[in-house]
C-alpha cells in the first residue's frame, strides 16, 4: 500500500533548505545506452546482433558468443522478483539522507538478473513486476520494478517521486498564457494537482479569448511576462523565481517564412528573440533559484520545459527560420541540462510536429491538439523524460531522423 | 573428462605470518607489504636475498602493483605474480607459487595478501571496484557489497528455511573463538539477542552480518621441504586446490559457488573425504557464505546447512572447528589480507604456530577463498587442503 502524498506545509523560513545531492552518475559508455533510452521513456537493453542473447550489465561483448554488435532493443520489462532488501545503511551521501530504500533483485523472463529500485507497490518476493527505465537524480538511467499492474496511488511512491516531477502540489510557471497551447496547459497541470499556477502574458493590455476563464481559475493566477525585456524577467524572477517548481517555457514567436520569401531580418530577429534570447533571458534569472531549491522538501523544485519544435532536429524549409531559432534553442537547451544537472532538475525538451494553429493553417493533418500537447508535457513530467516527440507527425520524423538525418533533410525539403 | 593435476610433491607452507589488523591507518599498503615481508623473513632467518618469488594481493597499492614493490622493498627476484582477486587471492597465490617451486622458476617464493584503510577508504573504493558495479550496483544506494549479500541471504533463507537464529549460531561461535585469537579486532563475546539486535543494515541482515573493514596483512612462505627442514622450519603439506572463475553463470542469482563443480577432484587428489577434515576456514565475508561453501564442499547436502549448522558447535574445542581464529567476521577484513586468513591460520594450525586456541591433534584443514562481486555475485570459488607434515596420502 502505498500512502497518498500529503498537502505539503507552508515553508518553514527559518530553516535551511537542504543542499541538492545526486546519486553516483559515473556510467560506461555502454552503459550510457539505457540513459539514452530512459531519456525518450523506453527501456531498452543490448541484444547481440549475431545470436540474440540479451546482456546486462551493459557491455562490450555479448557473454554468450562473444559477438560486438550489441544493438539496444525495447525490452517488456517482465520478469520475477527473486530476491529483495531494505537497506538502512548506505556510504553515498545522496541515499543516506533518504533511507530506508527498497531494492529488488528481478530475474527478467528475457533472461538477464538486474538489480532494480523497487517500487513500494511490488509484492514480497517471489512475485512478478514489470521493470522500466527512469532518469534518476544525476539524470542517469537506472532500472525500476513496478508492480505489474496499476496500485492505488502510484505515482505518489516516495523513491519513484525522486525520479519523476510529477507537478502534484507543485507550483507551476507556464511562460505564456494567451496561446491555445498554453491555455491548454494551464487547465492540464491543473488537473494534475498543481498547488499554484502562474501563467504570464506579454502586452497585459491586450484582452485576449481565454484569458479572463484561466485567470479565474483556483491557484492560477497572471503575471506579466514579456520574455524580450530583460528587465521584465529579472523583476518576476526576483518576485517569484524563489517558489517555482515546474517552469514551462511555451512562449514562442512563429512565422512561415524560408530565405527567399521575404527580405530583411526583421521577423526572423522576432522569431530569435523570444524563441532563442527570451530562454536565455529567462534561465539567467530563474535557473539559479531553482538550483537552489533542488532538494527543497517533498515539493521542490524539479523540472524546466521548453517548448522546440520537431524543426529543431533539421530545417522545414518552408519555416526556415522558425527552425533556426528553435534549433538554437534546443542547444541552449542542451547548456541549460548540463547547469542544472548538478542539482538534480530535469530539463524536459519537447519536440512536437506541427501545431493544430493558425501558422499552420495550410498543412495537411495529422496536427497535434493544444490539448495533446498539453498531455504530452504532463505526461513527460509524471515520468521524468528528457525528450518529448508528441503527436505522430513528430514520432515518424524523429525514427527518419534516427535513422538517415541526410535523408530527412531531403525529404523535408521536398515537403516545403 | 580433465586430467588429474599432478600432486605438489616435496613443496610445502611455512612461516605463517599476520601484521595485526588496525580498524584504520594512515599509512599506504606499501607499509603492511613491508611489515609482512620482514616478518616473513624473521620468521624462516632467510636474507632478504634469499627470497627469489614474490605474489602480492592488494586493492589499494595503485598506482603501484607487485612490480613498484620489488624497487620499494629493495628485492631482486626472478618470479613475480600480482592476484588482486579479494577473498580469492590466498589460495589463488598458493596455487601459481606451489607450481613455481615444483617447477624450478623460484626456491622461494613469498605470498603476501595486505591492505590499508584510510577512513574513507572503503566508501571510495566502491565506485571503482568493477565496471559492472560502478554501472549496476553502485547506483541503486547499497555503496557496496551489503546489498547483494542482503539479497542472497534472503533468498537462501526462503529456499532453505535458514533462520536468523542459524546465521547468528556462526557468528557468536566464531566469536568465541576469536576470544583466544590475540589479533582478532572485536574482543567482547557475542550474545544471540546482541547479534538479532544489531542494528539493521541491508535487511535481511544486520551489524554482526557484516566485517569490518580494516587495515593489515597476512602472508606465508611456498617452498621445498628439504629448504624449510634446513631452515628448522615447520611447515605444512599441500595436498589439493582448486581455483573456479565465474562457475554457473546461468544461475539466476548466487545459491552454489564452483566449488561444487571441482569438489570430487579436490578429495580425490587429497586422498582424504570431508569427513577426514579436522578444521574448516569458510571464507565468511557474510555467514550465508559460510553455508554455502560447507554445502558445495560435501559436509553436507544442498540446502541442509541450516540443519547442519544446528548440530555442531563451530568453536575451536567443540565439534566442527571453523574458523578458528574468528574468521573475517571477528578478526576484521583487511582487503586481499582477508583471502589469506584462512590459510594462514591453517598451517599455524598444522604447525602447532598457534596464536588462537589449536584443535587438537589436527592434521587435515580446508581453507577456503571466495571473492570479487563484480555485480550480483561473488565470481572467484577457490579452496586449499592442508596437511600436517607427515600425514596424509
Amino acid at each position: 500500500m502505498i500512502p497518498p502524498l500529503p498537502r505539503p506545509k507552508r515553508k518553514n523560513p527559518v530553516l535551511r533548505t537542504r543542499a541538492p545531492l545526486l546519486p553516483p552518475g559515473p556510467r560506461s559508455r555502454a552503459a550510457l545506452g539505457l540513459t539514452a533510452a530512459a531519456a525518450l521513456g523506453r527501456f531498452e537493453l543490448q541484444e547481440c546482433a549475431a545470436c540474440g542473447a540479451v546482456q546486462y550489465p551493459p557491455r562490450e561483448a555479448c557473454h554468450r558468443c562473444l559477438g560486438v554488435e550489441l544493438p539496444w532493443r525495447r525490452q517488456s520489462g517482465e520478469g520475477e522478483l527473486i530476491a529483495e532488501t531494505t537497506i538502512h545503511h548506505s556510504h553515498d551521501t545522496f541515499f543516506r539522507e533518504r533511507l530506508p530504500w527498497r531494492l529488488g533483485m528481478v530475474r527478467l523472463d528475457a533472461g538477464p538478473t538486474v538489480v532494480a529500485h523497487l517500487h513500494g507497490g511490488c509484492g514480497t518476493a517471489p512475485a512478478r513486476v514489470l521493470v522500466g527505465a527512469r532518469l534518476d537524480k544525476a539524470g542517469q538511467g537506472v532500472l525500476v520494478a513496478f508492480p505489474p499492474e496499476e496500485v492505488p496511488n502510484m505515482a505518489d511512491d516516495r523513491q519513484l517521486r525522486e525520479m519523476t516531477c510529477d507537478p502534484k502540489y507543485r507550483k507551476v510557471l507556464i511562460t505564456d498564457g494567451k496561446t491555445a497551447v498554453g491555455q491548454a496547459l494551464v487547465r492540464a497541470v491543473c488537473a494534475a494537482g498543481a498547488e499554484l499556477v502562474w501563467v504570464g502574458h506579454a502586452e497585459p493590455w491586450k484582452k485576449l479569448p481565454g484569458l479572463e476563464q484561466i485567470d479565474a481559475m483556483p491557484g492560477v493566477s497572471l503575471v506579466p511576462l514579456d520574455l524580450t525585456d530583460s528587465r521584465a524577467v529579472r523583476e518576476i524572477a526576483g518576485e517569484i523565481g524563489g517558489k517555482v517548481d515546474i517552469l514551462i517555457n511555451n512562449a514562442e514567436v512563429h512565422r512561415t517564412q524560408g530565405i527567399a520569401s521575404r527580405s530583411g531580418i526583421e521577423v526572423a530577429r522576432a522569431e530569435m528573440d523570444v524563441n532563442y534570447f527570451g530562454l536565455l533571458r529567462l534561465a539567467q534569472e530563474f535557473a539559479p533559484a531553482m538550483r537552489a531549491r533542488a532538494a527543497d522538501g517533498q515539493s521542490s523544485a524539479t523540472a524546466w520545459v521548453n517548448l522546440l519544435s520537431v524543426f529543431a532536429l533539421s530545417s522545414f524549409p518552408g519555416q526556415g527560420t522558425y527552425s533556426a531559432s528553435k534549433a538554437a534553442a534546443l542547444s541552449l537547451s542542451q547548456t541549460l541540462r548540463a547547469e542544472m544537472r548538478p542539482a538534480g532538475i530535469r530539463v524536459i525538451d519537447v519536440f512536437p510536429g506541427p501545431l493544430d494553429d493558425e501558422w499552420n493553417q495550410t498543412l495537411p493533418p495529422p496536427k497535434v491538439s493544444p490539448e495533446a500537447l498539453a498531455r504530452a508535457i504532463v505526461a513527460a513530467l509524471r515520468d521524468g523524460v528528457e525528450d518529448v516527440y508528441p503527436g505522430e507527425v513528430a514520432a515518424e520524423w524523429f525514427a527518419r531522423w534516427r535513422e538517415n538525418p541526410k535523408a530527412l533533410e531531403r525529404e523535408l525539403a521536398s515537403q516545403s | 573428462m580433465t586430467r588429474a593435476a599432478a600432486d605438489y610433491g616435496d613443496v610445502v607452507v611455512a612461516a605463517p605470518v599476520t601484521v595485526p589488523y588496525v580498524r584504520h591507518s594512515i599509512r599506504s599498503a606499501h607499509h603492511f607489504v613491508a611489515r609482512a615481508l620482514a616478518g616473513l623473513l624473521r620468521r624462516a632467518g632467510l636474507a632478504k636475498s634469499e627470497i627469489d618469488g614474490l605474489s602480492l594481493a592488494s586493492f589499494t597499492l595503485a598506482p603501484d602493483t607487485a612490480i613498484g614493490l620489488t624497487q620499494h622493498l629493495g628485492i631482486t627476484t626472478r618470479w613475480l605474480d600480482f592476484l588482486p582477486l579479494g577473498g580469492a587471492s590466498g589460495v589463488v597465490a598458493l596455487r601459481r607459487a606451489l607450481r613455481a617451486v615444483q617447477s624450478g622458476d623460484a626456491e622461494v617464493v613469498a605470498c603476501i595478501g595486505a591492505d590499508t584503510n584510510h577512513v574513507d577508504s572503503f566508501r571510495q573504493s566502491l565506485g571503482s571496484f568493477s565496471v559492472f558495479a560502478r554501472d549496476a550496483v553502485f547506483p541503486y544506494g547499497s555503496g557496496g557489497p551489503n546489498a547483494s549479500f542482503a539479497f542472497l541471504t534472503s533468498h537462501y533463507m526462503q529456499s532453505f528455511g535458514a533462520r536468523r537464529e542459524d546465521f547468528a549460531k556462526l557468528c557468536v561461535a566464531q566469536r568465541q573463538n576469536a576470544l583466544h585469537y590475540p589479533h582478532a579486532m572485536f574482543k567482547k563475546p557475542l550474545s544471540l539477542e546482541e547479534y538479532l539486535n544489531a542494528r539493521p543494515i541491508a535487511e535481511p541482515l544486520r551489524l554482526f552480518d557484516c566485517v569490518m573493514p580494516c587495515a593489515g596483512a597476512e602472508g606465508f612462505l611456498v617452498m621445498s621441504r628439504g629448504r624449510a627442514e634446513a631452515l628448522g622450519l615447520p611447515y605444512a603439506r599441500v595436498l589439493s586446490t582448486m581455483e573456479r572463475h565465474n562457475a554457473f553463470a546461468e544461475d539466476p542469482i548466487q545459491l552454489r559457488g564452483g566449488w561444487s563443480l571441482d569438489r570430487d577432484r579436490l578429495y580425490g587428489s587429497a586422498g582424504i573425504a570431508p569427513e577426514d577434515v579436522d578444521l574448516v576456514q569458510t571464507y565468511d565475508d557474510y555467514p550465508v557464505m559460510s553455508m554455502i561453501q560447507l554445502e558445495d564442499l560435501g559436509f553436507c547436502a544442498k540446502g541442509e546447512a541450516p540443519e547442519f549448522v544446528r548440530r555442531h558447535s563451530f568453536t575451536t574445542d567443540g565439534s566442527f572447528p571453523l574458523n578458528t581464529c574468528g574468521g573475517q567476521l571477528s578478526a576484521g577484513q583487511a582487503g586481499c589480507a582477508a583471502g589469506f586468513l584462512g590459510l594462514v591460520e591453517s598451517i599455524r594450525q598444522l604447525t602447532d604456530g598457534n596464536l588462537a586456541r589449536p584443535v587438537e591433534g589436527a592434521r587435515f584443514a580446508l581453507a577456503v577463498g571466495f571473492g570479487m562481486i563484480t555485480y550480483d555475485r561473488g565470481l572467484c570459488s577457490a579452496a586449499a587442503i592442508l596437511a600436517r607434515a607427515g600425514d596424509g596420502a
